[in-house]
């Protein structure tokens, strides 16, 4: 399919493809917003909640928060590496940025599957039910992301729509940063 | 502006007249007037269950527990399943994918002078996804213990267990077809807002923008914002219902109030994602008809930007009931006031661009004038229920249903027989015969006001919303109630039988209606300066902007209008 005309121009001076990724995140921070406002109420209104994150495996998570961010290190890098025309550089600094979220996940499987076995399971109490849907939500994003990632550094390695692989990286430091957000109040906060 | 004129012609050439297979051009085309067309035609067939529904329990209330004719017997789940698909039906499967998905993917392209959507292939997608929330919705009719039957805000913990509501899978798939229409509209509205953003015809300014563009991005904007919260509702809803969580379950540390926070954050200003389009054509139509500018271009625009950013703080007078904080109320009924400031003030905007102007009573006008009219009656009869104190008496009673039916009625039904009849022959080419539909817009309007008056004095008489059959109360009811209540039933029956005429007229029009000219109202926005239907890529060449939409009757010129596109 040819594009439209519309698709190429940009009355507003942001170029088509980011501002949409813009929209994108501002629906997405809604929808975050709205679950982690209601864990918020719920556990402020329930302090012993506390005694149930103290369950959570806090290493773990500080670890996982390390991989996320440097897995964002590498999508800048790949964005750089893109402006200058570098598709194949841009495509093998994406799959380094996919290698974090596997690992991520990674991580994340050994830790739920502890937790389930240890009793903590979504129906054991409101903590747990947030805890899950929260992160699983988040590990759904994580999952998505990667694999539009892998989209697009295939197309990135033939030269095609380098312009992507910024759009992709907006994307990830979104999910970076809802990480950001679950961390402190699903593990620290105790 | 950064493309040049040569450029864009021949983009236009690369990808447009070949010619497709049947199946590619009605069901998998990527063209926004065709994805208009579907929306449209999906919205109409819904709208006419939801109508089927709305038949099925009018005639319970008024004839109890004689067989409906094409129904049969209604029992109270029947009752309740009705009434709630009803209005979820009317809301999300009616209002949304005709007023802003149908017009806004007809008109955003034409009118901001451009050739399709910035992404077609994800509006095709939202379409897709849209027919599958539509499909699942019905498929919810038929599982074991029946359709859901909690009310459209499905309230927990009657739609959290399976125990309370009688039906173990309805109230999922009816869930999961609400969050798959979401789905579909947040795909749409970030392409509208994209096009109108950027997609604009050389020379088109932020104030060229006609109304109906405006009023349909600040309704896509405001959908994407507020119906986030409601999305994470629903997963936890739905983990609730089918998993085992507590989250509204008080029993267990949740809470059910928080889902009617969540849902009513999303539910008020959804009520403005479908009011804002239907004031949009409004004032497209206004203008046209009485040959005048919109009275105070940026004033509207300002004031429905404040209505938007308002409306995300009055949820909670849905819930004066439900046992919030009474201060927490009183700052509610404020806000809850305050919003019909700027609402009152489009109105007499509205009927200031009316004033002098030479008016001409063509259907199109004429339903615009009855929206103003009959959504003036729903706004004042608002402020009974924004003051808490009288709302805890008018609570779900039929004073609620007919003041929101004198909002959504306007809103849904007139505003979109004012847009059809309006773009009718720009969509596809004909004109509507103008008779047959003047005889349906008096019948309609006249039959609207015999249903819904009559609920405001049955409704401050004290008539439940939730009551089936007032044979089990007749402690509660009056003779000259149930009256009431046949009077209103008959004047939808007669609404109904009328809207045949309508569809007879659109059908037949469609494919042997009286051929329409480029331009047949003299209007001055872009979509009438193409051809009638627009052809594939619309425009050729596409249209510079030299002027504002709204110059009606400049001084100085032979012509009473003048096109956005003409250089002189």
């Amino acid at each position: 399919m040819v594009r439209p005309i519309a698709t190429t121009r940009s009355a507003s001076g942001v170029p088509t493809g980011r501002l949409a990724v813009w929209w994108v995140l501002a629906s997405e921070i809604v929808i975050f917003g709205g679950l982690l406002g209601s864990y918020l109420l719920h556990r402020l209104g329930h302090p012993e909640w506390a005694t149930y994150a103290s369950h959570t495996n806090t290493w773990a998570g500080a670890f996982n928060t390390f991989v996320l961010l440097t897995s964002s290190l590498s999508a800048v890098l790949a964005h750089q590496a893109a402006e200058q025309g570098n598709g194949k550089k841009a495509a093998n600094l994406l799959l380094a940025t996919c290698g974090g979220a596997l690992i991520f996940l990674i991580v994340k499987s050994f830790e739920w599957t502890a937790e389930i076995q240890h009793g903590y399971t979504i129906t054991a109490n409101g903590f747990w039910s947030f805890y899950y849907i929260a992160a699983g939500l988040h590990g759904l994003h994580v999952i998505a992301g990667a694999i539009i990632m892998l989209i697009v550094a295939a197309d990135a390695r033939k030269g095609k729509d380098l312009q992507r692989v910024e759009l992709i990286g907006i994307y990830w430091h979104f999910v970076d940063l809802v990480w950001i957000f679950l961390f402190p109040l699903l593990y620290i906060a105790k | 502006m950064a493309e040049t004129h040569g450029h864009e012609a021949h983009g236009h050439d690369a990808h447009g007249h070949h010619e497709e297979g049947w199946f590619v051009k009605y069901f998998w085309s990527t063209d926004h007037k065709m994805i208009a067309k579907q929306y449209l035609l999906t919205g109409m067939l819904l709208g006419a269950v939801g109508a089927y529904f709305a038949y099925v329990f009018r005639m319970q209330l008024a004839f109890p527990n004689k067989p409906v004719p094409g129904y049969g017997l209604v029992t109270g789940a029947d009752y309740n399943a009705l009434v709630t698909n009803h209005g979820a039906i009317m809301i999300f499967w009616v209002a949304m994918p005709v007023l802003i998905a149908a017009f806004g993917n007809f008109l955003i392209p034409l009118m901001v002078g451009c050739d399709d959507m910035v992404f077609p292939r994800l509006n095709r997608l939202s379409y897709q996804i849209f027919l599958v929330s539509a499909l699942v919705l019905a498929a919810s009719f038929f599982v074991q213990g029946g359709a859901f039957g909690g009310a459209w805000t499905s309230y927990p913990p009657l739609s959290a267990k399976a125990e309370y509501s009688l039906t173990d899978l309805g109230p999922t798939l009816w869930l999961a077809a609400v969050a798959l229409e979401f789905v579909a509209f947040l795909l749409g509205g970030i392409n509208f807002v994209t096009t109108a953003m950027n997609s604009r015809a050389p020379g088109m300014k932020a104030f060229d923008i006609p109304m109906a563009v405006w009023m349909i991005v600040i309704a896509s904007i405001l959908f994407m914002c507020s119906v986030g919260p409601l999305v994470a509702g629903a997963v936890m809803l739905m983990f609730d219902q089918q998993v085992g969580t507590g989250f509204f379950d008080p029993d267990r540390g949740g809470d059910p109030v928080l889902w009617q926070h969540l849902f009513w954050f999303f539910g008020h200003p959804e009520v403005y994602v479908v009011l804002l389009p239907a004031l949009g054509f409004v004032a497209e139509i206004i203008t046209t008809f009485s040959r005048k500018r919109l009275f105070a271009y940026r004033t509207v625009l300002y004031t429905t930007i404040g209505t938007g950013v308002l409306s995300f703080f009055v949820w909670a007078h849905h819930q004066f009931i439900a046992g919030i904080d009474p201060r927490m109320a009183n700052v509610f009924s404020v806000t809850t006031v305050l919003i019909s400031i700027p609402i009152a003030e489009m109105t007499f905007v509205y009927i200031a661009t009316l004033f002098g102007g030479s008016i001409s009573f063509r259907v199109p006008m004429l339903w615009a004038l009855a929206f103003i009219a009959e959504f003036l009656m729903g706004g004042v009869t608002g402020i009974f229920l924004g003051a808490s104190g009288a709302d805890i008496y008018f609570h779900d009673t039929y004073f609620v249903v007919a003041h929101f039916h004198y909002t959504f009625f306007p809103i849904a039904i007139i505003g979109t027989f004012a847009g059809l009849t309006y773009w009718f022959p720009k969509m596809f080419g004909r004109h509507m015969n103008e008779t047959v539909n003047k005889v349906h817009f008096w019948i309609t309007i006249t039959c609207f006001n015999g249903i819904f008056l009559p609920l405001f004095v049955l409704g401050a008489a004290g008539d439940h919303r939730r009551i089936f059959d007032y044979g089990n109360f007749p402690e509660l009811s009056q003779p000259w109630m149930q009256d009431l209540r046949v009077f209103a039933t008959v004047s939808l029956l007669i609404m109904l039988a009328v809207q045949p005429l309508f569809l007879a007229n659109f059908f037949y029009s469609m494919f042997k209606g009286r051929k329409a000219e480029a331009n047949p109202w003299k209007a001055n926005t872009l979509e009438w300066q193409c051809p009638s239907p627009p052809p594939h890529g619309n425009f050729s060449p596409l249209p510079e902007v030299y002027r504002g939409p709204y110059e009606y009757s400049a001084e100085g010129r032979a012509d009473d209008f003048w096109p956005q596109n003409s250089p002189t």
